[in-house]
């Protein structure tokens, strides 16, 4: 069984690493549900 | 006509009082852990203001050193001591704490800044001695108000209180009793803002060497906001720090945008120019005091100084074309997009490629990038890497998928077509806008023929949208003299209306004849 | 981690069940990536935020390990992701993620 399908996804993404609405797109892809999606910014 | 760059000014101020009052990381844990060892360590992990001076990264900032001589430096450089310790700098200067709150309180028009009386008599000879004060500004200083009473406004009236070497010398007053868009801690921000904005755009325009009656816009792109509770980002931190420089031809405005805001600014004012609407534009911004330590927990958990002690500010001088200075080039423009989306490469692309395909350049015909200029002096032990060189290495690796390097080439890439970061993380400070004074030098002196400014924002922390942002421009060597170099003068135009009219004039008798 | 951040997946994980609940990171190195992951597995070790002390436990991932890029759509992630390895050091991530799940997870 996967690791993603079915489960409910928290992104915490990265403004200098990938970006929340970029993970988004792959989460969404394998089959999960994204409930939180996020970019921080240490700069 | 062509814009040019015909100045720029750099500034930085040693605000180590303002890293324990104001950074945002810093109120942030004196609530949620007022007793926390973090906040008891910090002051023995602030720098005084030699070793400021003596930052490397600072000099460079105020172009006493180069950007290549600070690469040769191995780092980190927090342990190093740069061999020029000036003050003052060939783009600007280092002021320390003491001045810069004489130079709030110049830049106070409401009455809200005070300053205790025997802190004045000790400065102000200081502040008047600065070559870039004049005499307006040293005689908006007043004497100064009693201690205690000081001490009583800030125990009483909510008063922001200022300090210098841990001790209160004065304070900011709010400027309304209910409405928070005016409340001492906001106005305090601002004047900050203002009060760096004002020495950058002054050393700006001593730079240019133009005289301050040839500004006629202004164009601020720091990231605060002015108002009141009917519109809270009303403006206009321009005009306001323009009136206290003393450019009294020039209206202006602000303009927003995060970390992008520089880069949008530049454009704005290379068009204004170009269009001949403004003959003289100055982009400014004065500098942040929340995020003064925001990575402060990292750098005393690793032992080092507090490196975001600076506050920043920048200014640059836009005229018509002299057929002498750097051009801006409006055809080469980048935009992120609302369609763009926020993948790595899809951002990249939007800023750095899409332009240069429109005018049929490879990546490798910009000699040198600048995309965010943070110093990873203060990023890399906070955990978020050395930003510049992860610009350069997406930039590059675009290169690669183009085809116009080889993936073996990748990690060349960024020393030959890149810059070692130097900048404060002042956030819009940093954006790709720190070396338009030393892309100037250089394409002046024949050193380079394209350099690429980009910025970035980061909308997404304003909650209005999850978008990210950016923009990006070229600056060329000048091409010269426009009306020789294929355009035509008013006299010219005169004599070939003259002509054509004898010509139909002549044709009119051959007819009658 | 943001503070604000930390309290959202606080809140999810007592919604859902901490076991239904995977995080993705998307972080520039392994050292930020490690301790976000922390953060939501052995609670916030820079003890300023809502995740203090609690221990949730939760399934963490960087988006660029591969065990987890391999459940995306591969053209997906080509477009999305793809680029940032060249840039990224994945070696790096990958170890100080495992490390912690290993340390920390308990799904």
């Amino acid at each position: 069984m996967g690791i993603l399908a079915g489960k409910k996804v928290v992104i915490i993404g990265d403004r200098d690493g990938i970006p929340g609405q970029a993970i988004e797109a792959c989460a969404k892809s394998a089959g999960a549900e994204v409930v939180f999606s996020s970019t921080e910014c240490f700069v | 006509m062509k814009s040019v760059i015909k100045g720029a000014g750099y500034i930085l101020v040693h605000t180590p009082d303002m890293v324990l009052r104001n950074g945002t990381t810093q109120t942030t844990e004196r609530i949620v852990n007022p007793d926390s060892e973090y906040l008891k360590e910090l002051p023995s992990h602030l720098r005084s203001f030699e070793q400021a001076l003596s930052y490397w990264p600072n000099q460079v900032y105020i172009g006493n050193k180069t950007p290549d001589e600070l690469s040769a430096v191995e780092q980190p450089w927090h342990d190093k001591v740069c061999d020029v310790n000036a003050r003052n700098g060939k783009f600007g200067q280092i002021m320390p704490q003491e001045e810069f709150l004489l130079l709030m309180q110049s830049c106070d028009v409401f009455d809200l800044v005070k300053l205790d009386k025997d802190f004045v008599a000790a400065h102000k000879a200081a502040l008047a001695a600065n070559p870039l004060m004049d005499e307006t500004i040293m005689a908006r200083i007043n004497d100064g108000v009693d201690g205690a009473e000081i001490a009583r406004l800030v125990s009483e009236e909510h008063s922001e209180g200022l300090y210098d070497h841990d001790k209160l010398v004065g304070c900011v007053n709010r400027a309304h009793d209910i409405d928070v868009n005016l409340s001492a801690h906001v106005m305090h921000e601002n004047l900050v803002s203002k009060a760096s904005s004002v020495l950058a755009l002054l050393s700006a325009v001593k730079n240019a060497g133009i005289d301050k009656n040839e500004v006629e816009y202004v164009i601020d792109c720091a990231e605060e906001a002015c108002g009141d509770m009917n519109q809270r980002g009303g403006g206009n931190f321009a005009k306001s720090a323009a009136e206290i420089a003393g450019l009294m031809s020039a209206t202006g405005s602000d303009c927003r945008g995060f970390c992008a805001a520089p880069a949008h600014a530049m454009i704005e004012a290379a068009a204004l120019v170009a269009s001949g609407a403004y003959q003289t534009v100055v982009v400014t911004a004065g500098g942040c005091t929340a995020k003064l330590g925001m990575n402060g927990k990292d750098h005393v958990k690793k032992g080092l100084p507090i490196l975001e002690d600076m506050i920043g500010g920048f200014a640059v001088v836009v005229t018509r074309n002299d057929g002498v200075n750097p051009e801006i080039n409006l055809d080469l423009l980048g935009r992120h997009c609302v369609g763009t989306g926020s993948a790595p490469q899809a951002v990249i692309s939007s800023l750095v490629t899409a332009p240069l395909d429109r005018a049929g350049l490879k990546i490798t015909d910009i000699d040198k990038y600048s995309p965010e200029m943070q110093n990873p002096d203060i990023t890399k032990p906070a955990g978020a890497g050395d930003v510049p060189l992860a610009n350069y290495k997406m930039i590059a690796a675009l290169a690669v998928k183009r085809g116009e390097i080889e993936k073996a080439d990748l990690m060349k890439f960024p020393v030959e077509h890149g810059l070692t970061g130097w900048a404060p993380t002042q956030g819009h400070i940093p954006s790709g806008v720190p070396y338009i004074g030393f892309a100037r030098e250089d394409l002046l002196a024949g050193k380079l023929n394209r350099v690429m400014i980009v910025g970035k924002g980061s909308l997404f922390l304003g909650r209005m949208t999850n978008l990210f942002d950016g923009v990006s421009f070229v600056i060329q060597k000048n091409s010269g003299e426009e009306t020789a170099a294929g355009g035509v003068s008013e006299e010219q135009v005169k004599s070939l209306i003259a002509k054509a009219m004898k010509e139909f004039a002549a044709t009119l008798l051959a007819q009658t004849d | 981690m943001d503070l604000e951040n930390q309290k959202r997946v606080k809140e999810f994980a007592e919604q859902y069940g901490p076991e239904n609940v995977v995080v993705l990171l998307g972080a520039s190195e392994g050292e930020a990536s490690g301790l976000a992951a922390e953060t939501v597995t052995n609670g916030d070790p820079t003890y300023a935020g809502p995740l203090t002390g609690v221990q949730l436990g939760l399934k963490v991932y960087h988006v660029c390990e591969p065990e987890i890029k391999a459940e995306f759509d591969e053209a997906v992630y080509d477009e999305q992701v793809s680029m940032m390895e060249m840039v990224l050091d994945v070696d790096d991530i990958v170890n100080e993620m495992t490390a912690i799940r290993e340390q920390y997870c308990k799904y």
